[in-house]
């Protein structure tokens, strides 16, 4: 049995709210991501799904190392990457890439297709002129894209082109977990299927782990083998993407479901049983996050927080319901 | 079904182009896009001044032999062909003297913003990029400096350092790497969020390489508009220099001292001692103005690709 | 029934440079939409679907013009109209809702002062009547406590309160027609599903028609009755959203449906090769042919007339020609 590539264990982020210019006073903490655990194995996509507000950017973030947690920890082969130093901290680097949402702002306008995809080689290998070619040029035929296309300038490919581009170059150093940020969501959608079977092809052929962080339901549900989903800073339920699908157990979860639009008009009429907004998550709710929205909360959810428990095989969820 | 490789788009849709079959489409399309009045007056000022050394029929520095002090341009009554547009009050061609004039102004103009660029640019990126501490004491340190009447500034230093024509291009970078610093730090602060700058750091890259790869490229356009707008206030401020006598020394000839010997003479009618030097500052710093005008509307991205 | 609006072989051209560059944004478009119907405007970025819309609302930009057809509403033509006139039409008769809530709010004035402007301009109601309006307007939305919240500014309100303000505005004049220019792009799921509710319940209490412009067939699945599938300028199919979602006729719509993931099927999606195109470099023939998967020669030479499938339901394609497919299997035999 394989050890986990990537595994949080009750990550917390809280960002400190302050008022005043010269003597600042804290009002508060964010809880941004408030005991997040989830892990990701080698060769696997996890999908990571919530709305705005639930914690998914600041968990990326955290992983990338843009942001360092406020408690518990996150590691990777292993090992707690915020401790790690310079030449692990490089080897991090390599073996971790992100592909982010926007194809128009991901890419240097300045730079060269080829010398774009080749930076991160450039930055962790000595490879010679030819050899950083050659990888440039295996790396773009594995995305779909001629070889050619390297002495071009970004601004003269299209959206779908240029999130191949950026995930060309999140391959370059044989990276082993890509995270990737709503690659699909700034497309169009003739184009979103096109890079969804090219990243699952790619993950068929090279192996690499995806935390892909979305908001569209079935396009995460599609992609992924298991699914985490968040509101406000927690994950309320974690399962095999098409169990979860089947059987959704927590009710926001459920409530997701019946917001998702149908893929059929016959499939219309399903009541929603969601209503309001997500809660601040300056102050947020007591006990479980989720029981002023809830449809079946009891007394107890108000004062206790639900610990996550595997009710079924390979099926998790945060909710006293169970 | 898999999905196939796609054709890429070997090039952006044509600006401006009609639909000729023609071979010279390509260069019509560009000299469409050049502009046209700015090098008209500057290529040949650049030309004249380079090859002065040449064109030039006598030695500024030196009396024609055999004229008189005060000839009026050949045109006039009392004018000849000797001395084209005229002499000085030491009997100098100021034909002669205009021409390493210029080769002065430009020089003094283009070298000082290179510097006052290079300063202004570098100081701007690193407090913009680095944040912190730095920031704030470079931002202090061009406030202190911008308080600063940027001329008076520069004649005080003129008279500490003595003036010199490469004192000057020194000096003037040195007032005027303001303007810079402040217009790069704010681009910089903006591209600093960009994604493409967050993957060059999240894949590992040196704060140095982030700033050469991709910040710095970023701010060139920037950069350029500012220097093409600048080398206008350089050339007027060491023809100011010069003509208050603190900037190039004579005898060597600038278009500033030029003026300010013509001066007295303009009571009396004289008046081409003044009226050609300052005709080539006026063209030339109109000409770069509208040259630095026309590359801001080139190089804005937003305008760029309709 | 008489048709609220009927559009017919709109043409609407965008030209640059003079004249030297035009792109045919809108060519050849006919639909028809009656009283509280629902139609869907589907299609890629850009289709034409927005500019069909700024047609109709007579916003277009001064580089585009229309050059072709007509567009009848409620039995007028409006393509002649003049700005005057269609000022008038605007708020009280046709509405729009954009796709950016912020964008559509003016951040200096109350909520109130927003949304009573359509009827203090067009129903010319004032004072005491005014404030319940607002108030009534604010609850069809579903906005809580609608007399606090009326006293407030758009930045203190969420993303999906201040789409419902503009749902608000957009009613307040009263229209026939409300076009809907991707109103839920921006909106969480939740948020999206109950924005969608909402306007559902406005169309069936007052009975107003709607245009939704979306590049989501899930929406178009939801809310509506008719659809129109555009690519490249022009209709390639259209008719009622069952018809076309059972079984659809030109392979662009059925690329589309098999390219949706849908929830819990991991059947690999189908991606349609290539890219939408350029409008201003179109290729010849049908301009989905270098996409298509069922290119015949004919789709390369000639441009195809619109194929009736059955009552109201008619596709853009060689392939509902049967002569044309004769031709072809007869051709590769």
């Amino acid at each position: 049995m394989s050890a986990p590539l990537l595994e949080l264990q009750g990550v917390q982020k809280y960002f400190p709210v302050s008022t005043g210019t010269l003597l600042r006073r804290k009002l508060g903490w964010v809880k941004a991501v408030d005991g997040v655990d989830f892990a990701v194995w080698p060769g696997e996509t996890l999908g990571l799904i919530g709305e705005s507000g639930c914690g998914k950017t600041t968990t990326s973030k955290l992983i990338l190392l843009q942001e360092t947690p406020t408690g518990g920890a996150i590691r990777f082969g292993g090992e707690d990457i915020s401790k790690l130093q310079s030449q692990e901290l490089m080897r991090y680097r390599r073996e971790v890439q992100v592909v982010f949402q926007d194809p128009y702002s991901s890419l240097s306008p300045r730079m060269r297709v080829g010398d774009i995809v080749a930076e991160p080689l450039e930055i962790h290998t000595n490879l010679s002129r030819e050899a950083l070619h050659e990888r440039v040029t295996e790396v773009l035929e594995l995305v779909g894209l001629q070889p050619e296309v390297a002495r071009l300038f970004p601004h003269e490919f299209s959206g779908g082109q240029r999130q191949r581009i950026a995930i060309a170059r999140a391959l370059a150093t044989h990276t082993r977990l890509i995270v990737l940020d709503e690659p699909v969501s700034a497309l169009d959608v003739s184009i979103r299927a096109q890079i969804m079977n090219q990243l699952e092809h790619l993950q068929q052929t090279l192996g690499v782990s995806y935390l892909f962080i979305g908001h569209d339901l079935a396009t995460v549900a599609h992609i992924s083998h298991r699914i985490a989903v968040m509101y406000l800073g927690q994950i309320v339920e974690l399962a095999d993407s098409l169990e979860l699908c089947t059987k959704p157990l927590h009710p926001y979860t459920q409530a997701l479901f019946t917001a998702a639009l149908p893929s059929h008009p016959d499939q219309r009429h399903e009541k929603l049983t969601i209503s309001g907004e997500v809660p601040s998550a300056l102050d947020p709710p007591s006990g479980c996050r989720f029981h002023p929205r809830c449809p079946h909360a009891m007394p107890l959810c108000a004062h206790e927080v639900p610990v996550r428990k595997e009710v079924a095989p390979q099926h998790a969820v945060a909710c006293h319901l169970y | 079904m898999v999905s196939t490789i796609e054709e890429t788009r070997a090039s952006p849709v044509p600006i401006g182009a009609r639909d000729f079959a023609s071979v010279p489409r390509r260069w019509t399309s560009l000299a469409r896009q050049l502009p046209i009045l700015p090098l008209a007056i500057l290529v040949p000022f650049i030309l004249l001044a380079l090859f002065a050394n040449w064109i030039a029929p006598y030695d500024p520095t030196e009396p024609i032999p055999g004229a008189k002090i005060f000839e009026p341009p050949f045109w006039m009554q009392g004018g000849s062909s000797r001395a084209l547009l005229g002499t000085d009050f030491q009997a100098r061609d100021l034909f002669s003297r205009l021409l390493f004039g210029a080769r002065v102004s430009l020089i003094v103009g283009v070298m000082g913003t290179i510097v006052a660029g290079s300063i202004g640019t570098a100081l701007g990126i690193l407090s913009g990029y680095l944040g912190g501490w730095v920031d704030q004491v470079i931002m202090r340190v061009t406030d202190a400096w911008l308080a600063l009447p940027a001329l008076v500034f520069a004649i005080f230093l003129a008279t500490m350092i003595g003036p010199s024509m490469w004192n000057i291009v020194v000096i003037l970078g040195l007032v005027y790497w303001t303007r810079y610093a402040r217009v790069i730090r704010g681009e910089v602060l903006s591209l600093r969020e960009r994604e493409f700058v967050k993957l060059a750091e999240i894949a590992g890259g040196s704060r140095a390489r982030v700033i050469f790869r991709h910040i710095l490229p970023n701010v060139l356009n920037s950069t350029m508009v500012l220097a093409s707008l600048t080398i206008g206030v350089v050339i007027i401020a060491e023809a100011s220099l010069s003509f208050l006598g603190v900037g190039v020394p004579p005898p060597e000839p600038a278009w500033g001292s030029m003026l300010a010997d013509g001066r007295s003479m303009l009571m009396v009618g004289d008046w081409w001692l003044t009226v050609f030097p300052g005709l080539g500052i006026l063209l030339v710093v109109l000409a770069t103005q509208l040259l630095g005008d026309w590359l801001r509307v080139r190089l804005d991205p937003q305008l760029r690709n309709m | 029934m008489a048709a609220l609006l009927r559009v017919s072989h709109l043409q609407t051209y965008y030209s640059s440079f003079g004249g030297a560059r035009v792109v045919k944004a809108v060519d050849d478009v006919s639909f028809t939409l009656g009283e509280g119907e629902t139609i869907g405007l589907v299609g890629e970025s850009g289709c034409g679907k927005t500019t069909t819309c700024l047609s109709i609302v007579g916003l277009l930009p001064s580089a585009a013009r229309v050059v072709g057809g007509s567009i009848a509403f409620a039995g007028e033509e409006i393509t002649t109209k003049r700005p005057r006139e269609m000022r008038r039409i605007r708020g009280r008769q046709i509405a729009m809702i954009l796709q950016d809530p912020m964008a559509s709010l003016n951040p200096l004035f109350s909520i109130y002062t927003q949304v009573a402007e359509p009827a203090y301009y067009h129903q010319a109601i004032r004072g005491r009547p005014l404030r319940q309006r607002v108030q009534e307007l604010l609850r069809s939305v579903r906005i809580p406590s609608p007399a606090v919240r009326m006293r407030e500014y758009p930045h203190q309100m969420s993303g999906g309160m201040r789409q419902r303000v503009v749902g608000a505005i957009a009613m307040a004049g009263g229209p026939k027609l409300i076009i809907a220019d991707e109103p839920t792009t921006n909106l969480d799921v939740t948020i999206q599903a109950q924005y969608l509710e909402v306007l559902k319940d406005i169309q069936q209490e007052s009975g107003v028609a709607l245009i939704f412009v979306t590049h989501n067939l899930g929406i178009v699945a939801k809310m509506c009755d008719k659809m129109a599938v555009m690519y490249a300028g022009k209709i390639v199919e259209q008719g009622s959203v069952r018809d076309l979602f059972r079984s659809p006729r030109h392979p662009y719509t059925r690329a589309l449906l098999g390219s949706m993931p849908k929830l819990g099927s991991k059947d690999p999606l189908y991606a349609i090769p290539g890219h939408p195109p350029n409008l201003a470099q179109l290729p010849s023939g049908c301009a989905f042919h270098p996409r298509c998967a069922h290119t015949m020669p004919q789709c390369v030479s000639q441009e195809p007339e619109d194929g009736h499938v059955d009552t109201n339901w008619t596709a853009k394609c060689w392939l509902t020609d049967k002569q044309a497919q004769e031709e072809y299997v007869s051709a590769i035999a």
